[in-house]
C-alpha cells in the first residue's frame, strides 16, 4: 500500500523516518521525497501488515500519515485524450490505445502527481 | 490528366454521389490506385486538428445600455478583454488571465463558458462623454444576450510545429506542457497526417474564403495568419466563425501551469481533389512530415535544433536524443483530430456542408521576421563581475568565511578538481554552521542545485532566474561548467538605477 508521510517544520532536521525504520524494522520503500525547511513529504510503498507498527512509530514522532488509496482518476468529460500524460509518468501509467484514446493503468501509480501538474485540462486528480 | 471543378463537386454533393474520404485514409488509396487512380475515385479528402491554439479570441457585441457608455476598459469574470474599439464592442483573448484568479483562469475559459451558455459578469468603465455619460456598466449577461460572438483567430492550424525539449537541470513549464531536466521527455504539437495545411502544402484549395470546420460549426478561413511562414513549412491561417453555433466538444479551456491559459480549438479543412497532384499531397504520412526538437531550456529566440524529427517518430511512443531514449508526448489529441475528419466527411456525405475555392491564394513568400529591437539589449557579460573567487568543495568552511570576510561579498562559487562548478556557499550558510556549532568541509553545507547564467544570456533572463528561483546571485560558467563570472541582483539593480 501507498502512504503519504507529513512532516513538520519543526521536526523536519530529525531523522525520524531512519529511527522508526530501524526501530519496526518495516521495510519502507520511498518513491517520492521532497524536503525544505517549511516541511517535508514523503510517498512511500508499505505491506500491509508492517503499515501499523510504522504509523504508529511515526506519528508519536510527530509525522502524520496518510494512506494514499485512491490512485489518479481521470474526468473523462474533462480529458481530450491529448497524452500530455504519457511522456511525465515515471512509470507508465498513462499509454494509447490503437484508436488514440488514452489508457489509464492506475495500478501502476504511485501518486507522485507530476501528470496533474502536466494536464491542460484539468482532467486528472488524486483520490486523497 | 484528372480535372474536376468545384461545382462538379458541389454537385455530387447535391446529389449525393460524392466519395469523401479522411487525409488517413487517403494514404492508403494513393497507394493501391496511384495518384491518378485516387484523384478519379475520391472527391474530397478531409483533414483535422485539435490542439492549444493560444493565438485565438472572439469579438462580442453586448447592445447598448441605458444610459449609453463608451467602454474603454473592460472585465469579463475579472479576465480583462479589449475594448478600445467604438462603445460596446470587445474582444477577448484566449491567454489574457483573469486578474483575481491568475493563471487558472483565463480568457480561453471565458470562451469556453460562453459555449457552455454560462452567465458572465460583466465590468466596464468610461471616462464618459457628452454622447454616452454613463461612465460604470455592471451586469451579468450569457453568449444569446449578445448581438454577436464571432471568433476570430489571427494564427491558428500551423502547418507543422517544433517539438521540444529541455537540457536543463530543472523542470520547465512551458505552453509545450512540463518539460523534465536533462532531456527527459518530448512534447509536440500537430495532427501530422491529418494536418489541415499539410494535405494541401501548394496552398491551391486553401485560401481566403474557403469554408472549413471550425469549433464544431462551419467556419472560414479570413486569410493567412500572422506569423504565417509557408517557406519554412510553418504556414498558418486566420479563421473565423460563429461562436454562438459551436460546441464544447471542440473549443476547449486549457491552463498549462506556469504558462498560462489556452484555447483547444477543433478546426478541419475539406480538400476537393480536383487534380491528381493534389491528390498525390493528400497522401502526406507521419512519416513524410519533418519537424525540429528544440531545447527550451534556451531561453532565447534562436533555440538550438538538437536533432530533426518525423512525426512517425514522435507518434511511435519515444524518440532518440544523444543516445538516450526520450518518451514523447503530443500536446494535441489525435482522437478528436480524427473525430474531426470523421465529421467533416459526414458533413459532405449528407449533402450539409459544399466545399469552396478561395477567392484569393495565401501568400507563399512571407517570412516571419524577429522584432527589431532599436533599444541596447545588455548581456550578462555587460554587467558581471569578472573577479570571481571560488572555493574547492574540499576546503573547511573557515575558509571559505575567510574568503567572504576578505573579498567582502555574499556568494561563493564551489569548484571540483577540475574547476568545474558544483555548488555555491554564502554568507548565510557559514552562518547557519556557526550557529549549529558544526564544522564541516564547504561541500557538507554548500547549495548543489545552483542556478547559473551564461555569458551571452539576456540580463532579462538573469533578472527573471534570480527572481523565480528566489536566489540572489548566478554564478556565470561557460560551456565546460568553469566560472567566468558572477551576476548579483545588486548588478542588476544598478543596470535599472543607470537607466533610469
Amino acid at each position: 500500500m501507498m502512504i503519504k508521510i507529513n512532516i513538520a517544520a519543526n521536526i523536519v532536521t530529525k531523522p525520524i523516518l531512519a529511527e522508526s525504520i530501524l526501530e519496526t524494522g518495516a521495510l519502507l520503500n520511498i518513491s517520492q521525497a521532497h524536503f525544505d525547511p517549511t516541511r517535508g513529504e514523503v510517498v512511500a510503498e508499505i505491506t500491509s501488515d508492517q503499515f501499523r507498527k510504522i504509523k504508529d512509530s511515526l506519528v508519536s514522532k510527530g509525522a502524520e500519515v496518510l494512506v494514499l488509496d485512491t490512485p489518479i482518476s481521470r474526468d473523462e468529460e474533462e480529458c481530450v485524450e491529448c497524452g500530455a500524460c504519457i511522456s511525465v509518468c515515471p512509470v507508465k501509467v498513462f499509454s494509447f490505445a490503437d484508436d488514440w484514446g488514452l489508457e489509464v493503468d492506475s495500478d501502476k501509480c504511485i501518486q507522485c502527481g507530476t501528470c496533474i501538474k502536466m494536464c491542460p485540462h484539468n482532467a486528472l486528480t488524486l483520490g486523497h | 490528366m484528372v480535372k474536376k471543378t468545384i461545382h462538379e463537386i458541389n454537385g455530387k454533393i447535391r446529389d449525393g454521389s460524392v466519395n469523401v474520404v479522411t487525409a488517413e485514409e487517403m494514404v492508403d488509396i494513393v497507394g493501391e490506385l496511384g495518384a491518378e487512380g485516387a484523384a478519379k475515385e475520391v472527391d474530397v479528402v478531409t483533414t483535422g486538428t485539435f490542439g492549444a491554439m493560444c493565438s485565438s479570441g472572439v469579438w462580442l457585441n453586448f447592445g447598448h445600455s441605458e444610459p449609453p457608455i463608451r467602454i474603454s476598459k473592460m472585465w469579463l469574470n475579472d479576465v480583462e478583454a479589449y475594448s478600445g474599439v467604438a462603445a460596446v464592442d470587445a474582444y477577448i483573448g484566449a491567454t489574457q488571465q483573469s486578474q483575481s484568479k491568475g493563471m487558472d483562469y483565463g480568457g480561453a475559459h471565458v470562451i469556453e463558458d460562453l459555449v457552455r451558455g454560462n452567465s458572465i459578469d460583466i465590468h466596464g468603465i468610461s471616462p464618459g462623454t457628452d454622447c454616452y455619460p454613463r461612465k460604470v456598466i455592471d451586469t451579468t449577461i450569457n453568449i444569446y444576450d449578445l448581438n454577436q460572438a464571432i471568433m476570430l483567430n489571427p494564427r491558428n492550424s500551423y502547418q507543422k510545429y517544433n517539438a521540444a525539449t529541455n537540457s536543463t537541470n530543472h523542470t520547465l513549464h512551458t505552453y509545450m506542457g512540463a518539460l523534465l531536466p536533462h532531456n527527459g521527455n518530448v512534447t509536440y504539437s500537430g495532427a501530422g497526417v491529418l494536418s489541415p495545411m499539410h494535405n494541401d502544402p501548394n496552398y491551391e484549395t486553401i485560401g481566403t474564403g474557403t469554408r472549413i470546420f471550425l469549433g464544431g460549426t462551419q467556419g472560414y478561413v479570413v486569410g493567412e495568419g500572422t506569423q504565417h511562414s509557408p517557406a519554412a513549412g510553418f504556414g498558418t491561417l486566420m479563421l473565423k466563425g460563429d461562436l454562438k453555433e459551436m460546441s464544447p466538444e471542440y473549443i476547449r479551456a486549457a491552463t498549462f501551469k506556469g504558462y498560462g491559459s489556452s484555447l483547444y480549438v477543433g478546426m478541419g479543412i475539406p480538400i476537393p481533389v480536383l487534380n491528381e497532384d493534389i491528390a498525390k499531397a493528400t497522401a502526406v504520412t507521419d512519416d513524410d512530415i519533418v519537424t525540429n526538437v528544440l531545447d527550451y531550456g534556451i531561453p532565447s529566440r534562436d533555440r538550438p535544433v538538437l536533432r530533426t524529427v518525423t512525426y512517425g517518430e514522435l507518434r511511435s511512443g519515444s524518440i532518440d536524443i544523444n543516445g538516450k531514449e526520450v518518451p514523447t508526448s503530443p500536446m494535441s489529441s489525435f482522437k478528436k483530430s480524427r473525430e474531426i475528419a470523421n465529421e467533416l466527411k459526414q458533413w459532405i456525405r449528407n449533402g450539409e456542408f459544399f466545399v469552396s475555392m478561395p477567392v484569393e491564394r495565401l501568400p507563399r513568400d512571407t517570412a516571419c521576421n524577429a522584432m527589431k529591437q532599436t533599444n541596447a539589449n545588455p548581456h550578462v557579460m555587460d554587467i558581471m563581475s569578472s573577479d570571481v573567487t571560488t572555493i574547492r568543495e574540499d576546503a573547511g568552511f573557515h575558509d571559505a568565511a575567510k574568503v567572504i570576510m576578505e573579498k567582502q561579498f555574499n556568494h561563493l562559487p564551489v569548484v571540483d578538481s577540475g574547476n568545474h562548478l558544483v555548488g555555491i556557499v554564502t554568507a548565510w550558510d557559514i552562518s547557519k554552521a556557526v550557529a549549529k556549532d558544526e564544522h564541516n568541509l564547504v561541500k557538507d553545507i554548500m547549495t548543489r542545485k545552483v542556478v547559473t547564467a551564461n555569458p551571452d544570456e539576456a540580463v532579462d533572463v538573469s533578472a527573471f532566474k534570480l527572481d523565480s528561483n528566489n536566489v540572489s546571485a548566478l554564478p556565470v560558467i561557460d560551456s565546460n561548467r568553469h566560472v567566468v563570472g558572477i551576476v548579483t541582483s545588486d548588478d542588476i539593480s544598478k543596470l535599472l538605477a543607470r537607466r533610469h
